[in-house]
């Protein structure tokens, strides 16, 4: 059984048809791109999967369990972590309440746990200081929990971005550009890092990406939309070679 | 001594300020004074919650504090007094020492309740639109009240001083002085533990970017729920605790300006700042007073007050700070966060 079952998935704004008959399986572990030139509809995908948007028609399943229509934070909770192409930070809150808040889904107490101070809150509250600690340690951030994300360059709150998502315990990880805005080097740190996240943590990752050296040398499956619609997907290889692909990055020798 | 340094110097400032009513070292006028400061305190840290850390603006604190006032008022008249509207008291006024936190309590309660009014549209709407929904929020429990007529209506109701008086009967000690002690250290320490545990940083969270709260895992839905229905609650209390003071309420305490006056508190202490509303309420209430004799012209100077401010320092005095955060060496005393 596929970790992410998506079916059939279509979406129109009025009568736009953002997305058609989307379909994939992603085995969990799996490490997988989604491609395609500006304004394709890669975006949309994401959002309809993380539960921004209801698909008109189709069906998402995740690990078996339809997540059409939930929340997003039910979807999160469910599994599925995501960042965005711009980065959302809560900038005014340091490194380490960026990722306390992210545990919000696994919170265990209530208001009045909270208003008392009940052993059940100084528990959670302890365990989960410690939980994103041990996520700000283990991708080299542990000098920055006490900054705000508004002062760290654009590289390291990237890092941070990754670091709140991964904090949430996700199977699925989804990364909607993770190398815009990247020079070359840190380019090659991030292949690097999301080699390791993928190696470490042993989730599924799905991107969306232009980089095509951080594609090509990542990802084992790659699917490709243009106007919404799905024209090739298979591996690296194949759609390098893709005669379609080629056509919708580079346009027709035709006039 | 970390530990006990706040309670230490809150019991201290309690039994002084007790002391001082009971023996007369401090006359009727600053006690109501106090009593007032008491009160402004909790409006404005409650409004804070909505206005500073949540980033919405909340322009209707006046009308659930009417609702907390006229509640309570009417429960305490009903079980401990004598009253024309409710007859003979249906409780012994004796229990009225015992039971009126519970009084307060209830007014509390259903100023949150009314506060739904306002915290369930705000799950669509927010800005702009959720601060015209605060204003009619405020205006349709301004006009209920002016419209039932059992609990005085436009003229407004009486009686809770024969309750006080009940409390001194029982006990000679300054109950109300004592009420409102407790119920503004009652509500900032409740709020603090809000505001700082992972819970209530949902709320800051929302403030700075509700999407990524959102994805983030944040049920902001139930956190926007929660904030309001907290600092609605407070301002419940405020409210009863206002009405006992007065002795008497009517609807025209709790208009847009009740509420301006609030705001101004919470915009010069900083928003978001917990320490810096505590502050500003106590400075704003002694300004007023200190302004009293010019009259009516007060409502010109405390209007400037604020041009000025957000000219010249639009953050308020402790901006998104807390007292900690300015003075470190606060620190050595005190643990401030957690």
């Amino acid at each position: 059984m596929a970790l992410l079952d998506v079916k059939d998935m279509t979406q129109y704004f009025g009568g736009l048809c953002a997305v058609s008959e989307f379909s994939v399986a992603l085995e969990e572990g799996q490490l997988a791109a989604l491609i395609g030139p500006n304004g394709a509809g890669k975006t949309t995908v994401f959002n309809l999967v993380s539960g921004f948007y209801k698909p008109t028609r189709g069906e998402i399943l995740f690990k078996g369990r339809s997540i059409k229509g939930l929340k997003p934070h039910d979807v999160t909770a469910r599994g599925i972590a995501r960042t965005f192409q711009n980065i959302r930070l809560w900038f005014d809150m340091t490194v380490l309440d960026n990722i306390r808040i992210a545990q919000y889904h696994a919170l265990g107490y209530g208001l009045l746990d909270c208003f008392l101070r009940t052993p059940r809150y100084m528990k959670r509250e302890r365990e989960i200081e410690e939980h994103a600690m041990n996520v700000l340690e283990r991708l080299g951030l542990r000098e920055v929990a006490g900054e705000f994300p508004k002062n760290l360059p654009y590289g390291v709150q990237r890092l941070v971005e990754i670091a709140r998502a991964l904090s949430i315990k996700p199977a699925l990880l989804m990364l909607d550009e993770p190398a815009a805005g990247l020079n070359s080097s840190d380019v090659e740190g991030l292949i690097k890092l999301i080699g390791d996240i993928h190696k470490d943590f042993g989730l599924a990752i799905w991107m969306i990406e232009h980089q095509m050296d951080v594609v090509m040398s990542l990802c084992s499956w790659i699917k490709v939309i243009d106007f919404g619609a799905t024209i090739a997907e298979g591996t690296p290889e194949e759609i390098q070679n893709n005669p379609e692909v080629i056509k919708a990055y580079l346009g027709d020798d035709t006039i | 001594m970390k530990r006990l340094s706040v309670p230490a110097l809150l019991a201290a400032v309690f039994a002084v300020l007790v002391w001082a009513s009971q023996t007369g070292a401090m006359n009727i006028y600053w006690q109501s004074v106090v009593m007032f400061m008491g009160v402004n305190i909790i409006l404005s840290s409650s409004l804070n919650i909505i206005n500073g850390n949540m980033g919405e603006f909340s322009c209707g604190h006046a009308g659930f504090m009417a609702v907390g006032a006229y509640v309570s008022s009417v429960l305490s008249v009903a079980l401990f007094a004598k009253s024309a509207a409710f007859g003979d008291p249906l409780l012994s006024p004796h229990l009225a020492v015992w039971i009126f936190p519970l009084v307060l309590l209830a007014g509390a309660l259903a100023a949150s309740l009314v506060g739904l009014l306002v915290a369930i549209p705000s799950f669509k709407t927010r800005g702009d639109y959720l601060a015209i929904i605060t204003i009619a929020a405020a205006y349709i429990v301004k006009s209920t009240i002016e419209n039932i007529g059992i609990i005085g209506g436009a003229r407004g109701f009486m009686g809770m001083s024969s309750v006080m008086r009940a409390m001194n009967d029982t006990a000679n000690l300054p109950w109300i002085m004592i009420w409102v002690v407790l119920g503004t250290i009652f509500s900032v320490w409740l709020i603090r533990r809000f505001i700082y545990s992972t819970f209530g940083k949902g709320v800051d969270a929302i403030s700075q970017d509700e999407i990524a709260a959102e994805i983030m895992s944040v049920d902001t839905d139930r956190v926007k729920l929660v904030a309001f229905m907290v600092s609605c609650g407070l301002a419940g209390l405020a409210g009863g605790l206002f009405a006992h003071i007065l002795g008497y309420v009517n609807p025209g305490s709790f208009t847009i300006l009740k509420s301006t006056e609030v705001m101004v508190m919470v915009y010069l202490g900083g928003m978001g700042s917990l320490s810096g509303s505590v502050l500003s309420a106590i400075l704003i209430t002694l300004l007023m007073e200190a302004l009293r004799p010019l009259q009516i012209v007060k409502w010109v100077v405390i209007p400037l007050l604020l041009v000025l401010l957000m000219q010249f320092r639009p953050e308020g005095i402790m901006g998104r700070r807390e007292l900690a955060d300015v003075f470190p060496g606060l620190r050595k005393f005190y643990k401030f966060k957690g």
